[in-house]
């Protein structure tokens, strides 16, 4: 029983140390700004930390828990985006901001949960090649919707077309939420860095305890041998959607949070196309895929580096490259694998003989 | 009556007859072996009594309920539960939750009490580790619960996949090939388990297995196939003395 009651603590510890890192890094990042040591090029990323945190985390769901390759992550950040975008300028002034938001949060998680939920049902009977081609192509079709959607209020109801503003045939007092290419603007300004690094703790919990819950044991063990799950009799279609759904659900909460952070709203190749979601995957493989805390630090990290690397201006793409690629052999190479062990293993002993010394 | 009843199974894949009219009887409590020479349809049979293929006719009686044309996961709660030839562990997984996922459908939680640990989470948890310990134990594996099942011994997985299969609570058992890759040592352990298994947990086992002092030393009944027939069946003494079946096994 021993062994056991040292299991549950390391599995703990772990966790907590994942939730201490965070709130570490909000209590200086805090003092910083508040003694003005910061630049306005860097609180202007604050937001972004989180959003990209929360997507990773969202994605290293699907990818290093259920197994299975999506690159359509940047579409459910898409419609958690625009869904509670909608909401929030809708009743921008008749709820107060707090309350909006949290409405905001909710029906953007419900939405990308919805869409997650359907997307999922044709696309994990697909696996592996097959699934990440089926995820690019929703996502882009998604953004593509979109893109190509006005939608308005006016005193009879909701109207919404596929054409262009003059079309949605509206009385004048009617109000134009989509702007087709134009996306949203005026979105309240409701997200803060306080926001986002409680949203990433609350996303952190969720996937966390998701992952130690029966419900978690039953989709890795999907992941590891499907035939297996089968004839120990789980349910392969019921959990891969669960875990899916959750997913999707989450990276529409880092879309309200981008949504919330930018007046103008726009679904762009560059904000929710596949671009962005090879990046997220890139933030969940070199984090470690299946490696909550690696996908934290790797989002924020490489958030960070293409920003600071500015002032290089030309050699800048060329750098992060570079730093792409030491840090995928750092964490993936045999060969470094067994130094950082070796390495590991000497500061251990070192720390040993110390003590008995 | 017999605990596991198959009348008349037949399957074909395409122009290939691989199970012809297979008719097979195994008691409560029997330890039931299936030999076989290779590609004689064996593992086809255990893969029709866990669902995963679907028989073109014939019958499958378990306890009188019939089973025919049902899902694995409907087979596995009806008590089937089964190991694989090349063993089939969740590799990634600690030993003692490999166990766990067996005891899945026994000890129920909603996924929201486990995202929020709510007090249901923390007391199933609890009756789920001590469960899955106790069978660990009687595998002599309590020690392994921490490791990664991937980094096991050989025999060691093995006997995991067995203590998997019973934390599902099945009323029989299909061992498919246990003794495959196994040294003399390791054979001999394993049929010290098997028989274990079939005393302590008084249990129905039907196993497939190549290596003849396992089967000899084990198994009170047999059944021989041969090219997806049943060529002999009966106490073991008299079908391995047989003139057939030694003519199947070596040529004549």
């Amino acid at each position: 029983m021993k062994t056991k009651a040292g299991r549950l603590s390391k599995t703990t510890k772990n966790d907590l140390i994942t939730y201490a890192m965070v709130i570490l890094a909000y209590i200086v990042m805090q003092l910083l700004v508040s003694t003005g040591h910061v630049s306005s090029l860097i609180q202007g990323l604050l937001v972004p930390f989180c959003t990209y945190a929360i997507v990773a985390i969202a994605l290293n769901l699907t990818v290093g828990i259920l197994g299975e390759l999506s690159l359509g992550h940047a579409g459910f950040m898409c419609v958690g985006a625009f869904s509670s975008a909608v909401f929030s300028l809708a009743f921008k002034d008749a709820i107060p901001s707090g309350l909006r938001f949290f409405i905001a949060l909710l029906i953007g998680a419900v939405a990308a949960a919805l869409v997650g939920f359907l997307v999922g049902i044709p696309v994990l009977r697909l696996r592996g090649d097959y699934l990440a081609i089926v995820t690019l192509a929703f996502g882009e079709i998604i953004k593509n919707i979109i893109n190509a959607l006005y939608l308005g209020v006016d005193a009879n109801g909701i109207h919404f077309t596929m054409k262009d503003a003059l079309s949605l045939n509206m009385e004048e007092d009617g109000v134009v939420l989509i702007k087709g290419a134009q996306g949203v603007t005026g979105t309240p300004n409701d997200s803060n860095f306080t926001v986002g690094v409680i949203l990433v703790l609350i996303t952190l919990f969720i996937v966390l305890n998701f992952i130690r819950s029966r419900t978690g044991r039953a989709v890795m063990s999907i992941r590891d041998n499907r035939i297996a799950a089968e004839s120990v009799g789980i349910n392969v279609t019921k959990y891969k959607l669960i875990a899916f759904t959750i997913s999707a659900s989450l990276a529409g909460v880092a879309g309200v949070l981008y949504a919330h952070n930018l007046s103008s709203l726009t679904a762009l190749p560059k904000n929710f196309g596949y671009n962005m979601s090879i990046l997220i995957l890139v933030f969940v493989v070199l984090g470690g895929i299946g490696n909550i805390r690696g996908s934290v630090i790797a989002a924020v990290l490489l958030t960070l580096l293409p920003e600071v690397l500015r002032v290089l201006s030309d050699y800048r793409m060329l750098i992060y490259a570079i730093v792409l690629i030491a840090m995928m052999i750092f964490n993936w190479s045999p060969n470094a694998i067994f130094f950082r062990k070796r390495v590991k293993q000497r500061l251990t002993a070192g720390r040993k003989s110390g003590k008995e010394a | 009556m017999a605990l596991l009843e198959v009348k008349n199974l037949g399957i074909s894949f395409g122009g290939l007859r691989a199970v012809n009219e297979f008719n097979i009887s195994v008691e409560k409590g029997q330890l039931y072996g299936l030999i076989g020479p290779n590609g004689a349809g064996k593992t086809t049979v255990f893969n029709l009594l866990t669902g995963v293929y679907q028989p073109d006719e014939g019958a499958i009686l378990l306890d009188g309920v019939n089973l025919t044309g049902k899902k694995t996961i409907e087979i596995c709660k009806a008590g089937v539960a089964r190991t694989f030839q090349n063993i089939r562990l969740f590799g990634d997984m600690p030993v003692l939750d490999n166990v766990k996922v067996g005891l899945h459908n026994h000890y129920p939680y909603s996924t929201l009490e486990g995202i929020l640990r709510l007090p249901r989470y923390h007391k199933v948890e609890k009756e789920m580790n001590e469960k899955a310990m106790e069978l660990l134990k009687v595998f002599g594996l309590e020690d392994y619960a921490d490791y990664q099942a991937e980094n096991l011994p050989y025999g060691q997985q093995r006997k995991l996949e067995i203590a998997r299969a019973m934390a599902t609570d099945p009323k029989l058992l299909l061992l498919d090939e246990p003794a495959a890759g196994m040294n003399p040592n390791e054979t001999k352990e394993l049929m010290d388990t098997i028989r274990f298994v079939r005393d302590h947990f008084d249990m129905t086992i039907l196993l497939i297995e190549h290596d003849m002092k396992l089967v000899s030393g084990i198994c009170e009944r047999l059944t021989v196939l041969n090219f997806g027939e049943v060529l002999a069946q009966g106490d073991t003494q008299d079908v391995l003395n047989n003139p057939e079946v030694i003519t199947a096994y070596l040529g004549s």
